[in-house]
């Protein structure tokens, strides 16, 4: 390094540099590399949003039909590997995808707190006495931090109502997504906080979906004037799909009234695949 | 009265050759050898950067100096208009020969033959060096570097990016020092400020800095000093140059026995904002392009009150096209500057303070269409617009003269070196390439020429016969006294305890030397300005009131030294141009002038470089001649009728 | 005769004043009639002025070229990088953008790499230690070629020079709410990758770059407030084009792309 006599007035580094880690693992080492990864990992989890979204609009199409989407995740490549097995492979996929995005948001998150350290802090926020006009940043994109623990808790939330069944208890027919679905949505309390929580990963995504192009630098002046719009969309698409199951079930749209195979059957499972083989 | 004989050392032989056969004749310092000098460079623009970056990467150890925060801060960003370079990329004729013609004319035959060739030499070396540095000058559509004509030029030879050439080879020449000061061999010190230049048996050995952040004097010890500290415009308070460019390094070399050449030689740019307020703090300088499409008038009466919209043509005096039919608006600076003083002297004068004229686009967007002028000029008239609150395609725009640059500086010899051995000046600080009048696009290039092109040989040749010679240990006496000596200036400077602000006696000195020593000179201005400055600075001594401390970041102790400094400047430059009684280039004395009111040489008497030797406080300086002949440029009068 | 509407106003001007890097600082309010013609500054050193008067200190702020393009200057005014004004840096803020009776908040830039020296001046340095870290060329005096034997695509050459116009103010770090350098050093990287004299060494420039970067800077989240703040408005595009070429530079075979 340079020798420079009045060091002592130059800035210290806010962080020391690290010693490397292996490759690849040292692109994880900095921020731009991490960045990076929350992108891809940003794209993996929409990925499965949007999937999530469209194979749950079977619900449209009766509790046979759904059920027999339900089995057909696990009987992905039947046959050839054990019944569950790629449905686990993905969701192993997806629990690291989610794990490496959480943690480089935290750790980002503080990395950014630390640069800002000798500045206001209010509430972990750069802030001004001036007070700050956000002149470019929107609302999306000043949420992510709170928008992303939110979906993060109805994850939580989402997992131990519709596939651990805790709060449905006796209720909660592990295979009958259908009837699941629609106990659980039918309360108004649920099917708010689902549209809470929705609302929020629609923001997410807003600023996500675009904020990846600036983070793996996939920028075409050609192009560059679509992202906003296919975020909008994204967004859109996902925030309208998700929304129609509470409130549809909400207006009864989704009901178990004319249901031929009762939840309440010892064997409603196998009525489920009869009649959706019959269909 | 000239006992002392100013040795130029210019080699013998042809002009074109001079340069090559010295270059080679030159003593030089073996590769190995260089790591065992120590170069101070103090002063980080165009010619500093690129002097230091240069020195480093030959293998010197140096030591750069700057008061700014970063290197990039330095004034050269300011330039816009753009560097020349005698390439003939264009065809048209161009040539070093032709380069160098046109500087020795332009600079009214008053500067050194020699020098000005080889600049000329080497410009186009510059524009090589600064486009492999990643300078992103303007291109055509064929990829290839575009040029321009510019200053009246007859050939296209300015190189440009943008209105922003200052910035681009700043920023090329800062990244350049970056790299050395990355690999260790050049030892930045920012935020410093050159006090005092320290000799020891009449040779530079070292400066003497403040820490401006801590207040904290030190010494540095070198085999040489390089002095790039640019001009001394600010003398005048009202200036293009930025809000901390001084006098203060030249000066203090030139106290320490570096004579001062030719500081009567400053240059006026004609287009200029006007000050709006008495409390102006600068000037802001439009590039002299606009005069291409703008015409220039002022009213026909005095006093006028109405707004120029309601001044039927009739009624308005388009004075330079009146006055030059030839030339018409395009008469050189110098020309269009005087008469834009005249008619503001005669009361003609427009704008809330009556202290301008209107350069008037509206017969050229009639001409050309609105599309076709916010083209040429869209970011100057919203520069324009943003600074005044007028908008110039409705209105037109107020000019005015200012100054923006300074032909004088430190003497320096053929090798860039003061009168002080191993002292040496650079860039605008020295005197040698300009003469009397500067060309457009020639600051840029002498500033990188002698930086990159010129020093890094010559010093060599100054320091090739010191081999094993260790540097004057910064404890010696010659550096404690200068240190001591320092702390007591500032000490007195914050007991002095008046009650009015550097920056008032700044502005009133400004005013006192803008009047007497600007754009016209006369003999009793002169003169009067001789007793006038003496006495506000006693004034300054006595009634200043420098707040704070010694040892924080504190502006306005810093700038009583520099103010003080100007002082002394100043009343060196009235009696230089008291003494030369003729009018060259930026310097015009009213007495002396052709019947069509050009500036009229006298190269009987004149045609030499006056340069000031310092006689110690209160004393007048000595005045020396270094006689300059022209052998292959004929003495000619300029006219533009 | 008058062109110009030179009204004056009174403004009450919040001013940080901090002793020193290790003093808290507090806001000092002073109330400052001022011509609407005058600069941002100027009003600034007529307070000054009148602080000197009264045996006070003057307020410490830093400035030099006054015309917008040195980047010594820069202030937050009403929480706002370089004030209200876009596209223009404090220097060249007139009075005319502010009306009678305001309230001007100013304060020094604020990051944890750039710590405050006094008042409002900061310290910017960790900017050139990034253009230290590679934010040149390598190429000694002399050893240039004709400059041109390379010819440069014009667009790229002017998409460069939209680069290369950053003036090192260092407004994007400030108007950052994660205090990163993204656009500054992505200027720089992208004004020297767009050119063929830069790529020699694109890839190590790329990465050290970046890495110095974050040793002193937060993380980029693409609000894009750098952009709005910026009196070049230079463009964002750069900081994905500096993203994509971080991770390019980690992954890429150089000795074999003829690349350092």
């Amino acid at each position: 390094m340079a020798q420079t006599t009045n060091e002592r007035y130059r800035a210290n580094p806010v962080r020391s540099k690290k010693r490397s880690w292996p490759f690849p693992l040292n692109i994880y080492q900095t921020a731009v590399g991490r960045k990076w990864v929350m992108a891809l990992t940003g794209i993996g989890l929409i990925g499965f949003v949007v999937a999530h979204m469209v194979g749950n609009l079977h619900v449209y199409e009766g509790p046979a039909r759904m059920h027999e989407y339900a089995e057909s995740l696990r009987t992905l490549a039947g046959g050839i590997v054990p019944k569950g097995f790629i449905l686990w492979l993905l969701r192993l996929g997806l629990i690291l995808m989610f794990g490496l995005h959480l943690h480089s948001a935290i750790t980002l998150r503080n990395f950014s707190g630390q640069s800002s350290n000798s500045a206001t802090l209010v509430g972990g926020a750069k802030k001004y006495a001036g007070g700050r006009d956000h002149i470019a940043a929107n609302y999306a994109s000043r949420t992510m931090r709170w928008t992303g623990p939110i979906i993060a808790l109805f994850l939580f939330y989402h997992l131990a109502d519709l596939t651990w069944g805790w709060w449905l208890g006796d209720d909660f027919v592990p295979g009958d997504p259908y009837h699941n679905v629609s106990q659980s949505l039918a309360s108004i309390p649920v099917a708010i906080l689902y549209i809470v929580a929705n609302i929020a990963l629609a923001l997410h995504i807003f600023h996500g979906a675009w904020s990846m192009f600036q983070s793996l630098g996939v920028n075409n002046p050609k192009y560059n004037h679509l992202r906003r719009g296919l975020a909008t969309a994204l967004a859109g698409i996902i925030l309208v799909g998700n929304l129609s199951f509470p409130i549809f079930t909400q207006t009864g749209l989704i009901n178990e009234d004319n249901r031929k195979c009762p939840a309440s059957d010892v064997n409603v499972l196998e009525c489920l695949a009869e009649q959706a083989e019959g269909h | 009265m000239n006992e002392i004989t100013l040795d130029s050392k210019v080699p013998e032989g042809p002009i074109s050759d001079k340069w090559e056969n010295h270059k080679f004749s030159m003593n030089l310092v073996n590769p190995n050898n260089k790591r065992k000098f120590e170069i101070i460079v103090v002063g980080t623009g165009l010619a500093g950067a690129s002097a230091a970056a240069s020195l480093g990467e030959l293998g010197y150890r140096v030591k750069a100096f700057t008061y700014h925060d970063t290197p990039r801060r330095a004034h050269s960003i300011a330039a816009q208009g753009g560097i020349n370079g005698a390439k003939n990329y264009t065809n048209d004729g161009d040539s070093v020969h032709r380069l160098f013609y046109d500087t020795v004319k332009g600079g009214d035959f008053r500067s050194r033959e020699a020098n000005v060739h080889r600049l000329a030499e080497v410009s186009a070396n510059i524009i090589d060096q600064a486009t492999a540095q990643g300078v992103p000058f303007a291109r055509d559509y064929g990829g290839l570097l575009d040029n321009r004509s510019f200053g009246g030029a007859q050939v296209s030879r300015t190189f440009y990016a943008r209105g922003q050439t200052g910035q681009q080879l700043l920023i090329g020449a800062y990244s350049a020092l970056m790299r050395q000061v990355g690999a260790g061999s050049v030892e930045l010190h920012t935020r410093s400020e050159l006090l005092d230049v320290v000799t020891k048996d009449g040779q530079a050995c070292g400066i003497v800095v403040r820490d401006l952040l801590s207040g904290e004097v030190t010494s540095h010890s070198a085999h040489a000093v390089v002095l790039a500290t640019g001009g001394y415009g600010n003398v005048y308070f009202l200036s293009t140059n930025a809000m901390m460019c001084n006098v203060t390094a030249a000066w203090r070399a030139h106290r320490k026995g570096a004579f001062f050449a030719n500081p009567c030689y400053t240059q006026i740019h004609p287009t200029c904002i006007p000050a709006s307020d008495d409390f102006q703090s600068k000037l802001t300088l439009m590039s002299e392009s606009l005069r291409n499409d703008g015409r220039i008038w002022v009213p026909n009466n005095e006093g006028e009150s109405r707004s120029a919209a309601e001044i039927p043509e009739s009624e308005r005096d388009y004075y330079l096209e009146r006055k030059y039919p030839a030339f018409g608006n395009l008469v050189p600076r110098d020309v269009a500057s005087r008469n834009a003083k005249t008619v503001v002297d005669e009361g003609r004068g427009v704008g809330p303070l009556a202290n301008g004229v209107y350069l008037d686009f509206s017969a050229a967007i009639e001409r050309d269409g609105l599309d076709t002028i916010s083209a040429k000029y869209g970011n100057l008239f919203d520069m324009y617009q943003r600074i005044t609150g007028e908008n110039p395609y409705q209105t037109p725009m107020r000019i005015y003269p200012a100054i923006h640059y300074t032909m004088g500086g430190l003497w320096v010899d053929y090798h860039l070196m003061t009168t002080v051995p191993g002292l040496y000046s650079i860039g605008e600080s020295n005197f040698s390439d300009h003469g009397a009048n500067r060309l457009g696009a020639s600051a840029l290039m002498q500033g990188l020429a002698d930086g990159y092109f010129v020093l890094p040989y010559t010093i060599g040749d100054g320091l090739a016969g010191r081999l094993g010679e260790p540097v004057v240990p910064t404890s010696d006496p010659v550096f404690t006294e200068a240190v001591a000596a320092i702390e007591s200036d500032t000490q007195r400077w914050l007991a002095t305890n008046g009650t009015k602000s550097v920056d008032y006696y700044h502005r009133e000195l400004g005013r006192i030397v803008w009047d007497n020593i600007g754009m016209e000179r006369n003999k009793a201005g002169l003169e009067q300005t001789l007793s006038d400055i003496p006495a506000l600075r006693e004034d300054f001594l006595k009634n200043v009131r420098v707040p704070g401390s010694a040892n924080t970041l504190n502006q306005s102790l810093e700038k009583a030294g520099r103010v003080d400094d100007f002082f002394e400047l100043a009343e060196l430059m009235a009696r230089d141009a008291l003494t030369r009684d003729e009018s060259c280039g930026g310097h015009f004395r009213v007495e002396y002038q052709t019947p069509e009111g050009e500036a009229q040489r006298d190269d009987e008497n004149f045609a030499h470089v006056a340069a000031w030797e310092w006689n110690g406080r209160g004393n007048a300086q000595t005045r020396h001649r270094e006689e300059l002949t022209f052998d292959n440029v004929a003495l000619s009068q300029r006219s533009y009728k | 005769m008058s062109t110009n509407n030179g009204e004056t106003i009174n403004v009450t001007v919040k001013v940080w004043r901090q002793d020193g890097p290790s003093d808290k600082g507090h806001f000092e309010t002073y109330e400052q009639p001022v011509t609407t013609d005058a600069s941002f500054l100027e009003m600034l050193d007529l307070l000054n002025e009148s602080l000197n008067e009264q045996g006070g200190e003057p307020i410490v702020f830093e400035s030099d070229c006054r015309e917008g393009i040195c980047g010594t200057c820069g202030v937050m005014i009403n929480g706002r990088a370089h004030g209200p004004q876009k596209a223009t840096a404090t220097c060249q803020l007139h009075m005319r953008e502010f009306k009678d009776g305001d309230e001007i908040v100013v304060e020094p830039f604020r990051a944890a790499g750039f710590p405050v020296i006094r008042d409002l001046a900061v310290d910017r340095s960790p900017l050139d230690r990034i253009i230290e870290a590679g934010g040149y060329i390598s190429v000694n005096t002399g050893a240039a070629s004709d400059a041109n034997l390379t010819p440069v695509p014009k667009d790229a050459a002017d998409k460069a020079f939209d680069a290369a116009a950053c003036i090192g103010c260092g407004a994007c770090v400030a108007a950052c709410p994660n205090s990163a350098a993204q656009l500054f050093t992505s200027a720089k990287i992208g004004h020297l990758a767009l050119l063929p004299q830069g790529q020699a060494e694109r890839w190590s420039r790329t990465e050290n770059m970046v890495e110095v970067m974050e040793e002193f800077f937060g993380s980029c989240t693409n609000h894009g407030e750098c952009h709005e703040a910026c009196p070049k408005e230079i463009s964002l595009d750069f900081i994905a084009f500096m993203n994509r070429d971080y991770v390019k530079a980690k992954v890429k075979n150089r000795a074999l792309s003829g690349q350092a």
